[in-house]
């Protein structure tokens, strides 16, 4: 049974566990300076040229555990000492260069940067390479490497650079939380910022007698996690956490999917604001498009915000497969309905800092959304159901969508739209390759996590979104603090 | 007078959204708009093997479901509000 993809996940996992276990026992700030030894004990490195630049290593990842730094706006931090300051020359050609006859890599590039040494053997000319990789692509031996930093690879929006110390930089005014190359560095130098200290926080007042019920939110790509498990367990797990209870991200997004469907009939295009490193993205890239930005709410936001309204003194926890959505958290608009955002990642974390073998529990149930609500998690889904919300209202306008999975799409789409040429009158954005289900803060991503997102949705006991949405009563307010 | 219907996953499961609908329909009928404020609560802690959990004011009343809300209405809302008969 694997729980994560790869071993950096593990070991963010490893210090996060023990970070929360310190912290329900109130012993955090006692022995904060031991947890590196607590994770790598003895004298024998297992992962770095020795032990004392592990647990140096292993202290930066304390703080991130602990919330990072307070000054940087983004939701992901580079740990400098554990960049291992990857080559980053760009084309370059190696050892397995044969020193051929045909020389394809040299007809090829048009700017003349191929060179030979006496032996025949290929050199590439950096003052007039471009970086296009065609004599990669045409090189026979494929002797021709791009060396290029995974994470440089990872950022489509080029928001990281190589500072004075060779080490990667941030540049926070781009950078849009997506956690892309968190998930890609291989050597773990790139993290998000944990706020799990925060959820702890509040349920230990709970537990203590502190009167609010804490909910936990849960977006609808949980359905391809926690795969060694139930999802039902899972729900028993969250509770045993100390969660009053769970409800899903997804009837949010039904929500949402009803008001988009008017909005969109209204103005006639509309780009969609589900993603918020999206949503930055158009904010920073295309300030142009930023008045075609739905004035939804996220379904996680919407949702809260109907809790918020509804229940006094309620706590509200997000916990999904998304960096960005520790950003989101901070905004004026978000603040007030959403206490802290978590991932899949810290979930699994804060179970086991608990010793709760959620495989162990019986199922409990998780049933607020529609079919539509619950395929937001993939690419597509989020279309499929302003399609079906248009339908159910009987709103006159032909759907145009442009589904963008990955920010690359994302980019093509806005410029598109930006020179006026684009042929749609909706785009669905998500930063994530494959929807939120390829988010950064999933424990495992695999082929198999759209069709679990698909078949949770077929599950789901409402099959409209009107139906889904009409459970909640229109709230009459007789004054502005309704009582619990 | 709050008048919350739990429409929590469990509540939901046995029903909560024909439930809203009568509740709804209810008011109108007998015009409390200014008397009740209606809203939706997820999960009130009272789950039940049948039926959903209505909090009215401070009163948690258990397993309503659309073949009991008559009663229900008629029981713990309209004769708290001095209105029970017809």
């Amino acid at each position: 049974m694997r729980k994560f993809d790869t071993k950096v996940q593990h070991l963010k996992y490893k210090v996060l566990r023990e970070v929360a276990r310190q912290a329900w026992n109130d012993t955090l700030l006692d022995n904060i300076l031991d947890i590196p030894k607590i994770i790598v004990p003895g004298k024998t490195p297992t992962m770095r040229c020795c032990v004392y630049k592990e647990r140096a290593i292993l202290a930066e990842r304390v703080k991130l555990a602990m919330g990072g730094s307070k000054d940087s706006r983004s939701a992901v931090e580079v740990i400098e000492i554990a960049c291992d300051e990857c080559p980053s020359a760009g084309y370059e050609v190696t050892d397995s260069c044969r020193g051929c006859l045909a020389h394809r890599c040299e007809d090829v590039c048009r700017r003349g940067a191929i060179v030979f040494d006496h032996q025949h053997v290929a050199h590439i000319d950096k003052s007039k390479c471009i970086e296009c990789g065609a004599c990669a692509k045409v090189c026979p031996f494929t002797a021709i490497v791009n060396r290029k930093r995974p994470c440089q690879v990872a950022c489509k929006i080029k928001a990281i650079s190589i500072n004075e110390n060779n080490a990667a930089a941030i540049d926070e005014d781009k950078c849009i939380s997506c956690g892309a190359c968190v998930y890609q560095c291989p050597f773990g130098a790139i993290s998000d910022k944990s706020y799990i200290l925060n959820v702890i926080d509040i349920l230990k007042a709970a537990e203590q007698g502190k009167e609010y019920k804490t909910y936990a939110l849960v977006a609808p790509s949980i359905a391809s996690q926690f795969s060694y498990a139930k999802l039902g367990q899972v729900i028993s797990g969250l509770k045993q956490l100390g969660f009053h209870t769970v409800v899903e991200v997804a009837l949010g997004a039904d929500m949402v999917a009803q008001a988009e469907a008017k909005e969109l009939a209204e103005k006639g295009f509309l780009t969609s604001s589900c993603c918020p490193a999206f949503v930055s993205y158009i904010k920073s890239s295309f300030p142009e498009l930023v008045q075609h930005i739905s004035h939804n709410l996220s379904p996680m936001g919407t949702i809260a915000k109907y809790i918020k309204e509804t229940t006094g003194n309620s706590k509200i926890v997000f916990i999904g497969p998304c960096t960005a959505k520790k950003m989101e958290v901070q905004l004026d608009t978000v603040k007030p309905y959403v206490d802290v955002a978590m991932t899949f990642e810290e979930l699994q974390a804060l179970f086991d800092s608990r010793d709760i073998d959620i495989t162990q529990l019986e199922e409990d149930v998780l049933d607020n959304a529609s079919y539509f609500g619950r395929i937001f998690a993939r690419s597509g889904g989020l279309s499929d159901a302003v399609a079906e919300g248009l339908k159910e209202q009987n709103l006159e306008f032909e759907l145009q969508a442009c589904a963008c999975d990955g920010i690359e799409e994302c980019r093509a789409a806005l410029l598109k739209k930006s020179k006026n040429v684009l042929q749609a009158n909706f785009i669905e954005g998500m930063a994530c390759v494959g929807g939120c289900i390829g988010g950064a803060g999933c424990l495992t991503h695999g082929v198999k996590n759209r069709a679990d997102v698909d078949k949770y949705g077929r599950e789901a006991m409402e099959k409209t979104i009107a139906s889904a949405v009409s459970c909640l009563p229109q709230v009459h307010r007789q004054d502005d603090t309704p009582a619990q | 007078m709050l008048v919350q219907v739990c429409v929590g996953s469990s509540c939901h499961l046995k029903g909560s959204e024909e439930v809203v609908e009568l509740m709804q329909k209810a008011v109108a009928e007998h015009k409390l708009e200014d008397k009740i404020t209606l809203a939706g609560s997820f999960c009130i802690g009272k789950c039940n093997r049948i039926g959903v959990t209505i909090q009215v004011g401070d009163k948690t009343v258990t397993g309503v479901t659309k073949e009991s809300f008559a009663d229900f209405f008629a029981k713990e809302i309209l004769e708290p509000l001095g209105l029970s008969n017809k």
